[in-house]
């Protein structure tokens, strides 16, 4: 069964156009439907000209932060004496989030276009796709993919006649969530543990092997072919104002139709879920909602009336992520949803900061306890001012990616502890 | 210590990949191909990486503890993967898990006594739209129910 869905009127499809065409991997696929279309408009096309259209389209980072992703390539020193090297984030770990799997396996041509635009702008002559290892299978499709293009000659040297190079290779991660953090990924991709590295200086300026490193996430690298090939005005107009295009949303949870969707940015959350996503199950009511991967912190019900756009998440003391929204019936016992994205938390803390490391672990037990029956009222106070020291006290975002969706649930579902109390009470009279 | 002809293809091209004098890159990716073909990380093979990519094999060794598919002990030759995060937890991944437990009779990182199959609880697998999902090998298995496992670990042994 394929991953992508039957083409809904509700969808906006940019970078996911070729879902579903037979052989959409393959390069020849790919050249017929506007393939390095992009490319060849950006060959012709000056570095400050192709980071300026990226700026107007809107895109934002893609993989979590959402920092405008022209304003990120315009750091990238392209004067420096040190070469370039532009590193893909393929390392997809973020619970909730399934998207770069979709634009992996159905379009990686469109990504490896998208890289060598980014090459055009920083002035960068190799690649490095860092791919978690347990999509061994995506990196598979991702060197059949590459192999193809360099047969084809749009990967190595003198690509499509223009006299420009550029190489591209895969990188295997083996099982690290905190390798999707910029700098800890640098670490991994040079032989190392993954432990984030102090910033500045930042990657654009001293990332991998301390060269200038331009890192964007896989669907970043898969919006600059439409961008560049229709125009940024018209990629930002799908969205909103500083928040253009579409984006992958990820709908997980208690929905009827689970499923990736392509929405424009301010598509309203509810009609994501009682719309595109079919509802919940069993016509049950709406909990809570996760609405950008398991570090945002969780919006209740009555709070889910928004269009889904960064500035919009921000304003609601949320964030938009990395597009991993999970959706909760009004059924669900949000303690152990609390507890299991803790055990999380503790388990891929990778214990450089000890905010973190011991934070994560003393969250973890509280929680389990109150899990197990044992938990106390003072627990409850415990929970947030132990998260609240956590927050800003470490080198990578870790550790308040923890503490956020924690502090969350402890303020807006107390009620959910108070029965663990109660049930405690009951069972001590 | 050698690999297979493939393999051995591939990690010639591997030290190419890097820039001149930064072999130590290719460290993680080699220990993850060279387990799937020899089964864990063994002392052996942490000095036989440590010798290719031109580092100590103290600095091979700090990196095996870290990741967390690197495993010192050989696993199942069918390695069971089950996500219990939060997509998955929500739509039964919790139960499935301990309905794997019991159908497998071993625990988490526990290896059946027959060598053929091992069990882990995982995190977010990236397959949260199409919860519950596990992992078999590199095999990925979505909407699996209690039965639809058993279907697959029967349908493996039957296999052999």
């Amino acid at each position: 069964m394929p991953l992508y869905n039957q083409p809904s009127p509700l969808e906006t499809r940019v970078v996911s156009k070729n879902f579903g065409l037979p052989d959409s991997h393959r390069l020849d696929t790919y050249l017929a439907h506007d393939g390095f279309k992009a490319f060849h408009k950006a060959r012709q096309m000056t570095p400050d000209a192709i980071i300026e259209e990226v700026k107007t389209s809107a895109l934002r980072g893609r993989g979590g932060a959402g920092f405008p992703t022209g304003l990120k390539w315009s750091f990238v020193p392209r004067n420096s004496p040190k070469p370039r090297v532009i590193v893909i984030n393929a390392d997809e770990s973020e619970p909730g989030t399934c998207k770069d799997r979709l634009l992996m396996e159905y379009d990686p041509h469109q990504m490896i276009e998208g890289i060598l635009i980014a090459g055009l702008a920083v002035d960068a002559h190799v690649g490095y796709i860092y791919t978690r290892g347990e999509y061994r299978y995506l990196i598979e499709i991702m060197d059949d993919a590459l192999a193809e293009a360099y047969a084809k000659g749009y990967l190595g040297k003198n690509i499509a006649g223009t006299g420009w190079d550029f190489d591209l290779y895969t990188h295997s991660g083996a099982g690290a969530y905190e390798c999707g953090e910029e700098t800890a990924l640098l670490d991994s991709l040079e032989g190392k543990r993954g432990i984030p590295r102090m910033k500045p200086p930042f990657p654009a300026v001293a990332g991998a092997w301390a060269l200038p490193t331009l890192l964007n996430n896989v669907e970043t690298f898969s919006a600059i072919p439409p961008i560049i090939r229709d125009g940024g005005a018209a990629f930002a107009a799908l969205g909103t104002p500083k928040n253009g295009g579409t984006r992958l949303l990820c709908i997980s949870g208690h929905v009827n139709k689970p499923g990736v969707y392509e929405l424009p940015l301010g598509f309203p959350m509810l009609k994501a879920i009682y719309e595109v996503a079919g509802g919940i199950p069993g016509g049950k009511k709406l909990k809570a909602v996760v609405p950008g991967g398991s570090s945002c912190p969780l919006l209740r019900a009555d709070e889910c009336d928004i269009p889904m756009d960064y500035d919009t998440l921000a304003k609601v003391g949320s964030m938009l992520g990395s597009g991993g929204m999970v959706v909760m019936d009004e059924t669900t016992d949000m303690v152990r949803v609390a507890l299991r994205i803790m055990r999380f938390y503790a388990h891929e803390s990778c214990g450089w900061c000890i905010p973190c490391r011991e934070g994560t672990t003393w969250l973890r037990k509280i929680l389990q306890r109150y899990c197990d029956g044992q938990g106390r009222r003072e627990d409850i106070a415990l929970l947030g001012e132990l998260s609240k020291n956590m927050l800003g006290r470490t080198f990578c975002a870790l550790g308040d990616a923890a503490a956020l969706p924690t502090i969350s649930i402890v303020e807006k579902f107390t009620e959910d502890f108070e029965k663990y109390l109660a049930a405690r009470e009951m069972v001590a009279v | 210590m050698t690999f297979s002809p493939q393999l051995e293809q591939r990690f010639a091209k591997m030290l190419t990949l890097y820039p001149p004098g930064r072999k130590r890159s290719a460290v993680v990716p080699m220990l993850i191909y060279a387990q799937d073909e020899v089964g864990a990380v063994t002392k052996e093979l942490i000095d036989e990486v440590a010798r290719r990519c031109g580092v100590t094999p103290l600095q091979v060794d700090e990196v095996v503890g870290y990741y967390s598919m690197l495993h010192r002990k050989p696993l199942g030759k069918f390695h069971v993967q089950v996500c219990t995060n939060i997509s998955c937890l929500l739509v039964g991944g919790e139960e499935l898990y301990e309905h794997a437990k019991k159908k497998l009779g071993i625990g988490h990182r526990e290896v059946t006594p027959d060598g053929q199959f091992s069990l882990e609880e995982v995190e977010c697998i990236g397959a949260c739209s199409w919860a519950p999902a596990i992992e078999i090998n590199y095999d990925f298995h979505h909407f699996v129910t209690p039965e639809k496992l058993d279907q697959l670990i029967d349908g493996l042994r039957k296999a052999q």
